[in-house]
């Protein structure tokens, strides 16, 4: 076990777990930040994104140790009040099914838009293809990423 | 009517929704202020005129969370602003039917819905009248108020809940008419979108309590195994261990937290002896084709003379189609919370199936069935896999083994190795032309493993061919199987309706006129029963071929499907088109009858990914077994569509008032269909097994 500091969404917190327990578990298990999931726990299907110095990452592979003094971003902390533009065109479009997926889709939306503010259709399609939505909600998400970048952030 | 004054001084107008004479319920005002629901289905006006309406059934991802309220809102002329909704638990005194399965919420709860609103309107508007001392024929109601347009009169429900709640409910109340909807047909977003874009604890995984543990299981890493010994010493000296505990052929690691369980997990030491048969794909593929030719067939269905109309053909047109073994891979993983205690127990987490979650384990652990509890969380997906109640049982097994309450997870490992597939078939399809291309017989023989009937007997072209033999051959595989999103026919559509493909292009026949040719002389002059109706498939073909401009586009290659599923009727369009020498799929059109559409914007997408999932399996799903071990076992080895390899899908809805026939899985079956067809007149080349990614045809291409 290690005693470790985090930043996490503007905050500080200690935990004391192993240092090789991933990121994804930390928050959920120690944190009670349950809004970053687990789908596949091998980075292939995006559920556990969350951002790092502002960059979109997989925690379900990121251990603990290796954070450091890095800001971490999960979905509770995108915004204050839940108004993000992607989280407010995730509204508008409707994009949710089971909406197991959308905490990570939001994630990597509002990463890339970070880094592209006007992303292309074929930029949003390459951006977004890493994480899996079962129920299908593809044209959705695709739409709701086109519609934060429409509006001023 | 009873009535229970809440905590800030709201009234409760309570409605059972599993009586048609929606009679009144006790509602308990200080549970529903606490947050903490454990009763019934209601329907609850406060004086803040806040209307909260419980949703019973569990929300997979098909709106049903949604849509129920919109249902009860209509009736009641609510303002939707104002309408709270919130997820029921398990209550069998005063729910029918608490499942989600068969695309059969909607169906059976439609009439239910609509009378719980349609009679709390009703006093509503009896409690306005007689304050007013007009007559109730004057009253009239809008957005949640009831209006005396003589007088100019107004009161909100919120003013009237106290005095209405004390009138007496009429055994019959009128609904409305359809074209008098307001609400349902309108697009209503899916209630929990801002709890889901920002985090909130919703789903099963997401339950943690104090002084839970957690348990991650080791179950046999083949089909046809059994446990024999276990060496649990090195776990459970890992970190954070609690204990080791082993039950039917499992092992469960159970600790302070999911990542130490799940270390602790892989140093195990178990050993397994041989129960049955270690079947591997190759197997399969031996034991369907063996009982294709010899195989003691059940039948189905038989019409006409078959032999007859076989020996007189003058063509006959033979095909098989196979597909594999499928995990749901719904993106939660199983998991549930359990807490077994000497005088009952407590399960929360996401099941289909919450009356034979509590059932199972009332059993399992010899207590009374009312001394379960069955929380119902929101739902990752499920697609059939969270019927089953296995999940629960090791939850309970675990906790009643631990003494403590304890949260079972799968990884998505153990989700995809660890059984209850969509079952491989492989189907023969026999068709015998005439001299003019008139269908004159059909045969076919479906072979399943473990799925009881694999043909749908009834559905079309049964009825329309007057010479007709449907049979089936089971193989009983130690491999488990069950329900996948459009059971037995989200294959058997594809293949039945690629088959028709091959059979129309050997009758020289357009697809499309082929398949209407078909109705129609089954309209004329049925061959034995129809169970489907006629003019609502016909009407989904006229609309899909409308709608794509069949055989019009230039530059493009159209292929057609059309299946009838779970009471509803889907056509599809499949539309290629070459680019670089490659064929590309670029969209799918389909029409949709489900009858009224509740929600337009949760059936818009219901559809979208119901032929998003239909595609995606059919293009890349397959699981296979070596030795009675699964070859795949996270997505990295099976390979779910991505963004990156959709079509666009148009959705056209037939208006035609018929009440709501069921969504959650008729957009599936077809997709399959109308893909392979349009892939077929731009190659020439017919896909025959799925996933068409491993079919020869498709080699090179993607």
């Amino acid at each position: 076990m290690a005693l470790l500091k985090l930043t996490i969404n503007n905050r500080a917190y200690d935990t004391d777990v192993e240092g090789d327990t991933p990121l994804l578990w930390v928050l959920r298990d120690n944190l009670g930040l349950v809004g970053t999931k687990y789908g596949c726990g091998i980075a292939q299907c995006g559920a556990c994104t969350v951002h790092l110095d502002g960059k979109a990452v997989r925690s379900c592979v990121l251990p603990v140790s290796a954070v450091g003094k890095a800001k971490v971003t999960t979905i509770e902390g995108l915004s204050e009040k839940g108004d993000h533009p992607v989280q407010k065109a995730w509204d508008e479009v409707d994009v949710a099914q089971c909406g197991y997926c959308q905490a990570g889709q939001i994630m990597t939306a509002a990463a890339l838009l970070k880094e592209k503010p006007k992303p292309t259709d074929e930029e949003i399609v390459s951006g977004m293809s890493g994480n899996i939505c079962r129920c299908g909600t593809y044209h959705r998400i695709r739409e709701a990423v086109k519609v934060a970048a429409s509006k001023p952030n | 009517m009873k009535i229970a004054a809440a905590a800030g001084g709201g009234l409760f107008l309570g409605f059972n929704w599993s009586n048609s004479t929606a009679l009144p319920v006790v509602v308990d005002a200080k549970k529903i202020a606490a947050g903490s629901i454990t009763f019934n289905s209601y329907l609850s006006i406060g004086t803040d005129n806040i209307i909260t309406i419980v949703s019973p059934n569990p929300e997979i991802g098909q709106g049903i969370k949604t849509a129920f309220p919109m249902v009860v809102a209509e009736e009641l002329d609510a303002d939707w602003k104002q309408v709270k909704t919130v997820q029921g638990n398990l209550d069998t005194g005063i729910f029918e039917r608490q499942v989600t399965g068969g695309s059969g919420a909607v169906p059976h709860s439609w009439e239910r819905l609509r009378k719980a609103g349609a009679t709390a309107r009703h006093l509503l508007i009896e409690a306005a009248a007689a304050g007013w001392k007009v007559p109730v024929a004057e009253c009239t109601t809008e957005n949640g108020k009831v209006l005396h347009k003589g007088s100019g009169k107004s009161l909100s429900y919120g003013e009237l809940a106290e005095a209405a709640s004390k009138l007496t409910a009429p055994k019959e109340v009128k609904l409305k008419s359809e074209k008098d909807f307001k609400l349902i047909g309108q697009s209503v977003r899916n209630v929990d979108n801002n709890n889901i874009a920002t985090g909130k604890p919703l789903f099963g995984l997401d339950v943690y309590r104090e002084g839970m543990l957690f348990a991650v299981i080791q179950r046999p890493k083949a089909f046809g195994l059994k446990l024999k010994s276990v060496n649990a010493e090195a776990a459970k000296a890992m970190p954070g261990i609690v204990d080791v505990v082993t039950f039917d052929n499992s092992v469960a690691v159970v600790g302070k937290s999911t990542w130490q369980v799940k270390k602790a997990k892989d140093v195990l030491k178990i050993e397994y002896e041989k129960a049955a048969d270690l079947e591997s794909s190759e197997d399969h593929n031996r034991i369907f084709k063996q009982l294709l030719d010899n195989g003691e067939a059940t039948v189905r269905r038989k019409d006409g003379d078959v032999e007859a109309a076989f020996k007189n053909a003058a063509k006959v047109i033979k095909s098989e189609y196979q597909c594999p073994f499928l995990p749901h891979s719904p993106l939660e993983p199983m998991n549930f919370f359990a807490h077994v205690r000497e005088d009952g127990v407590e399960l929360v987490g996401p099941t289909q199936t919450p009356e034979r979650a509590r059932t199972e384990v009332a059993k399992l652990l010899g207590m009374a069935p009312e001394k379960v509890t069955v929380e119902i969380t929101r739902q990752g997906g499920g697609f059939g896999r969270r019927l089953a109640a296995d999940f629960v049982l090791e939850a309970a097994n675990v906790s009643r083994l631990v003494k403590a309450p304890v949260k079972v997870i799968w990884t998505r490992e153990d989700d995809m190795t660890g059984g209850i597939y969509r079952p491989a078939v492989r189907y023969r399809f026999e068709a015998a032309l005439d001299k003019s291309g008139e269908l004159i017989g059909y045969k076919l023989r479906g072979v399943g493993m473990n799925s009881g009937n694999s043909t749908r007997e009834d559905n079309f072209p049964s009825g329309a061919v007057d010479n007709l033999l449907i049979d089936s051959v089971e193989h009983k595989s130690p491999i488990t199987t069950g329900p996948w999103r459009a059971p037995i026919t989200n294959f058997l559509a594809y293949a039945e309706q690629s088959f028709l493909d091959e059979v129309a292009e050997a009758a020289g026949k357009d697809p499309v006129e082929f398949r209407l040719a078909l109705l129609e002389k089954a309209k004329k002059s049925p061959a034995g029963e129809i169970k489907y109706d006629i003019d609502r498939m016909i009407a989904v073909i006229k609309l899909a071929a409308e709608k794509s401009n069949w055989g019009k586009k230039k530059g493009v290659y159209q292929g057609f499907s059309v299946y009838f599923s779970h009471r509803s009727y889907v056509a599809q369009v499949g539309e290629v088109v070459i680019t670089k020498g490659k064929p590309s799929l670029k969209n799918i059109i389909a029409a949709v009858d489900c009858g009224i559409v509740i929600n337009k914007s949760g059936s818009l997408q219901q559809v979208r990914g119901g032929v998003v999932d239909g595609l995606g399996h059919a293009m890349f799903g397959n699981m296979t077994f070596k030795e009675g071990a699964p070859d795949q076992n996270n997505f990295n080895g099976f390979r779910l569509i991505r963004m990156n390899e959709i079509p666009e899908v148009d959705v056209h809805f037939v208006d035609n008032g018929i009440s709501p026939t069921g969504l959650g899985e008729p957009a599936l079956p077809p997709a399959g269909g109308a893909v392979a067809n349009a892939f077929y007149k731009a190659t020439k080349q017919r896909l025959r097994n799925q996933p068409f990614i491993n079919e020869d045809a498709f080699k090179g291409i993607s």
